[in-house]
């Protein structure tokens, strides 16, 4: 058997093949194809973010689209008041600046997760999932009252974001731009994941009285576990309003978290590439098989069947079976 | 050396006559869900204007590329990218959504490519954000609204009581009543996704005004209906309806729950003149009883539409094309028909009475005219 | 308070009691399910939507309404029980998000079977003549008959799924099952048969509800699924596992939800401009089920009446 070490070279063998492969993508996608992988960037940043409460922290949340759709409205408004020059709420600024527009989302998101963490943690299993379902539906309500920002015909960008002076309107350009972006998230998280704080959030998922026991108190861990995990939506929805130019209620509605949940659950929960191959897996065979039938729904629901009944662990079993091995080796 | 070789003999193939390359047209429209129904419709219609012409348009080999957008923005768009960007589609049409023609309107029309709406028309895109590769065939969404509310007006009604479901597309619908009815309008709201309302029908009960107008499509509709006759108020409060809430499907999955119901709409089965006549005769030989729904009417239009501009102009010179379909040079199933300054319709209203069929099932009888040759609110705000 | 007033509050009520009792058609199965088999099935939405289906079309082809209920019992209980040996059984043993996701699966394959046998159109079904005209209650409370049965219908389940569950020996099974799983297997008794019944009740009662609600609302594609979350929100605020906690969540969250579209947009005016009013009090009566939850969660945050304490 190889030493853990050994196959953390391999791993990261693996993960540079990926971002060579990444980078390499404009060179042979075509426009739409360029479109889906963009688009699996942006998702797989908020499925990683919701596998890290939910596969490393236990924290089965069914509102993550919560956070994806307030990171969306950020952009979206903040460009709002920037074409019209008018200050939201009578004193924050529009602007059109991604450098702006993207931490605002983060924070704004951010700190909904550290309000709607701090309420839902109180409760865990089953009533877990429906309290952050609920308050991602009451914050799905509000936004489809919301007239000023378009209700339920949402909120057209009709420029992305300026960044550094490129051209965004160019595919291959916003490719790279999000691609950066994807990067530097995955990076943080990875760092996140190795660090102390993952070990301890690892171990309570394990055994939580155990962790307690050491003295890690297993709320504050788990909430800020939360909070990172809705500014990682946040970012994906502020990177998804910019890439579709549109911000609408249907990013905050309780399909869209099932959807990220289906993402990583595909991709093999609990594995730190998991969720980047389910969110590729999903949106692929969406696509594919959108383009061969109009019953497609039919085959996605019998492939995700098949998924479920016939492996353990996802798509991406293999590899997840082999992370948490190492963990435990770890940990 | 070998593409370009290929390219030319493409070139050389198209420039000959009877060689030339379908023209493709793509629909993007949503087919699963509840709604479903409605994209249906949309694709038959224009599946049929196409068999009609023995596969083309206006003397022009066509060929429709249809993909199901599942109520997803992201997905529309997605769909949208592969249609202008790689299958080189320059047309495209069909989406029922708003909010998926938000995602979707603008990114075609800045690829250069035409976008013609069968159903969906937001202000959002009708006024400052028009475009002039942006047409609609249908309505702007306020104008379906306007005419109910001109309806109630001219039937002598100063009392109403307006319902629709908490969003922008309901909100509009009230506003657009108002505006024209100029009476007193109690507002009440319901909630998206809600079917049962009782609680609402005592509400209209306990104000008792003269006429209630209401706006839920598709089985929202359906539902309002058979409660409204179920709680005895059918025939006790008269009801004027817009035509999203009264389409042929539903009219059929009501029975006589529709039957004394007033409703106003640009277009009729009964229209007395040869293209609607025509369009009736097709999808009846077709499709049998299945019911035909203004939204099958319009996407038949568009149809037509697309035609008239192609036995002018090939897409692929955008700007004859755009004169092309601005002169809207087609016998629409409504009759008068053109666009006003914001590529939107500029077309006649109509009301109908809702009356109980030689089937057993209720169905609309066209009565007066009550707009002539209107356009909307938002077409002076735009400047193209 | 005018005598106007107090009747509209009395119609209310009356609404709110069928829209509760409705939804405790639903949860009862569906919090069993969860209780003691402790799957999560997303596509109890589904067996509403088959028994809607089967029973209007028979009804629809027959002519007769009455028919219908059988046809709708049987057709949502055979497939319940398919589901049930096909796919939910081998979940019982994974954890939630196999269930969910499979589960999820299932929904979609559902709504595609519908569409591609009876086609995307809503079903038409009529309620019977007798049942057509309201009735005078109280003097100037006119009710649809119709309603009055489906509250008399729904309240009478009550009343047999408590005698079933509180007199029988099955009854007393399903109670341990919901308390502790694993003592009723070790006890030797034969779980999987007892698995396969509590399915299939769920299963009947989820398609009479559906068939029921026919004539009401439309039945349609999808239909499951607008009804499902609503569902899942009296389940957990009435107790995992627990029917007198689904009947007690279900009536009260229909009657709050009820009351709140009635009357808060009214109560609102009194201190605010009319359409800012309107606008605030429906935002806030379309949260109000899962504002209801929350707060419920958060003093009891196993719900109501938790099965097991």
């Amino acid at each position: 058997m190889p030493s853990p070490d050994a196959r953390n070279l391999a791993r990261r063998i693996g993960l540079a093949v990926l971002v060579v492969a990444l980078l390499a993508v404009p060179m042979f996608a075509d426009s739409s194809s360029l479109s889906l992988v963009t688009r699996i960037l942006i998702y797989s940043i908020a499925a990683a973010s919701l596998n890290f409460v939910l596969g490393y922290g236990g924290m089965i949340s069914l509102g993550h689209a919560a956070f994806f759709g307030i990171g969306g409205y950020v952009v979206g408004m903040l460009f709002v008041h920037h074409a019209d020059a008018t200050p939201l709420m009578g004193f924050i600024p529009g602007s059109n600046q991604l450098l702006v527009t993207v931490p605002a989302a983060v924070v704004v998101s951010g700190l909904l997760a550290l309000i709607i963490g701090a309420l839902s943690l109180r409760t865990g299993g089953v009533q877990f999932i429906m309290i952050t379902l609920a308050f991602a539906q009451m914050i799905f309500f509000f936004f489809v009252s919301l007239k000023a920002y378009g209700g339920e015909d949402g909120i057209i960008v009709r420029r992305t974001n300026e960044f550094l002076g490129l051209n965004m309107r160019d595919r291959v350009t916003l490719y790279y731009v999000m691609l950066g972006f994807w990067a530097v998230f995955m990076l943080a998280l990875w760092r996140v994941v190795h660090s102390s704080f993952g070990t301890v959030l690892r171990g309570m998922k394990q055994n939580e009285r155990r962790m307690a026991a050491l003295g890690y108190a297993p709320y504050r861990y788990k909430l800020y576990a939360f909070v990172l995990s809705g500014m990682g939506a946040g970012l994906s929805g502020a990177l998804m309003a910019n890439f579709l130019r549109f911000a609408s209620p249907d990013m905050l509605h309780w399909t869209k978290s099932a959807a990220l949940m289906t993402m990583v659950i595909l991709g093999g929960v609990g594995s730190f590439l998991g969720p980047i191959w389910g969110t590729a897996a999903y949106l692929v065979l969406e696509t594919w098989l959108a383009a061969q039938t109009e019953y497609w729904q039919l085959w996605l629901g019998l492939i995700l069947l098949a998924v479920v009944l016939g492996t353990r662990g996802g798509i991406n079993a293999g590899m997840a079976r082999l992370a948490a091995l190492m963990m435990r080796g770890r940990g | 050396m070998k593409k370009l070789l290929a390219a030319a003999s493409i070139l050389a193939l198209s420039t000959m006559p009877g060689w030339a390359e379908a023209v493709k047209i793509g629909v993007i429209t949503t087919l699963s869900g509840p709604p479903g129904y409605i994209g249906e419709q949309v694709r038959d219609a224009i599946a049929l204007a196409v068999e009609q012409g023995g596969g083309k348009l206006g003397g022009v080999e066509v060929e429709l590329v249809v993909e199901d957008d599942g109520l997803n923005p992201g997905n529309g768009r997605q769909i949208a990218e592969k249609f202008v960007n790689d299958q080189g589609i320059k047309i495209l049409t069909g989406i029922v959504f708003s909010n998926v023609a938000g995602a979707v309107v603008p990114d075609v029309v800045d690829n250069g490519a035409f976008y013609l709406s069968s159903n969906a028309a937001p202000s959002n895109l009708a006024g400052a954000g028009c475009n002039e590769n942006y047409f609609v065939v249908s309505w702007q969404n306020d104008s379906l609204h306007e005419a109910t509310g001109a309806a109630a007006k001219s039937l002598g009604y100063k009392k109403a009581v307006a319902l629709a479901p908490n969003y922008q597309a309901g909100k509009d619908a009230i506003a657009g009543f108002k505006r024209l009815f100029e009476g007193e309008v109690e507002e009440i709201y319901t909630q998206l996704d809600q079917t049962d309302f009782a609680s609402e029908m005592a509400r209209i009960r306990a104000a008792a005004p003269e006429v209630v107008f209401q706006f839920h499509p598709g089985g929202l509709g359906i539902a309002f209906l058979k409660q409204y006759q179920q709680a005895g108020l059918l025939g006790q409060i008269p009801m004027v309806l817009s035509e999203p809430s009264v389409d042929g499907v539903i009219l059929n999955a009501v029975g006589e729950a529709g039957v004394g119901v007033k409703a106003t709409t640009h277009w009729n089965e009964d229209f007395d003149n040869d293209a609607s006549k025509a369009f009736v005769a097709a999808w009846r030989a077709k499709h049998g009883d299945r019911p035909i729904t203004y939204y099958a009417q319009q996407a038949w239009d568009t149809a037509q539409l697309i035609g008239s501009a192609l036995s002018k102009a090939t897409p692929d010179d955008a700007d004859a094309f755009r004169t092309a379909l601005r002169a809207a040079d087609f016998a629409s199933t409504r009759g008068d028909f053109k666009f006003g300054a914001n590529q939107h319709p500029v077309q006649s209203w109509y009301m109908v009475d809702i009356v109980a069929g030689p089937n057993g099932k209720p169905q609309a009888v066209t009565k007066d005219k009550l707009r002539d040759m209107v356009g909307d609110v938002y077409a002076d705000q735009c400047k193209m | 308070m005018r005598p106007g007033s107090m009747i509209l509050v009395l119609e209310q009520l009356l609404n709110g009691l069928q829209y509760g009792v409705m939804l405790f058609l639903l949860a009862a199965g569906l919090t069993l399910i969860f209780g003691i088999m402790g799957v999560i099935n997303l596509a109890h939405g589904s067996l509403f939507m088959v028994g809607a289906y089967a029973g209007t079309l028979v009804a629809g082809a027959t002519g007769n309404f009455w028919l219908g209920i059988p046809v709708a019992l049987v057709a949502a209980g055979a497939t319940g029980l398919a589901v049930e040996a096909l796919v939910i059984r081998r979940l019982y043993a994974r954890d939630h998000l196999d269930q969910v996701l499979a589960t999820f699966g299932l929904i979609l394959i559902f709504n595609q079977i519908i569409t591609l046998t009876v086609g995307r159109q809503p079903v038409f079904v009529a309620i019977p003549e007798s049942l057509a005209a309201p009735v005078e209650l109280l003097p100037g409370l006119f009710y649809p008959p119709y309603r009055l049965l489906i509250i008399a219908a729904g309240l009478l389940v009550a009343l047999g799924l408590y005698l079933l569950i509180n007199r029988t020996r099955i009854g007393m099974l399903v109670r341990a099952g919901a308390t502790n799983r694993d003592m009723v297997r070790a006890l030797g008794v034969d779980i999987r048969l007892l698995y396969t019944v509590v399915f299939g009740l769920g299963a009947l009662l989820a398609g009479f509800a559906g068939y029921v609600s026919g004539p009401i609302s439309a039945v349609q594609v999808g239909m499951g699924e607008q009804i499902l979350l609503s569902t899942f929100v009296v389940v957990v605020v009435g107790g995992v596992g627990s029917i007198k906690g689904a009947c007690v969540a279900g009536i009260l969250l229909g009657v709050v939800d009820t009351m709140l579209r009635a009357f808060l947009p009214g109560l609102l005016r009194g201190v605010m401009p009319a359409s800012e009013a309107d606008a605030l009090g429906i935002g806030i009566a379309s949260m109000g089920i899962y504002l209801l939850m929350a707060l419920v969660l958060l003093i009891r945050p196993k719900g109501l009446f938790a099965a097991g304490g």
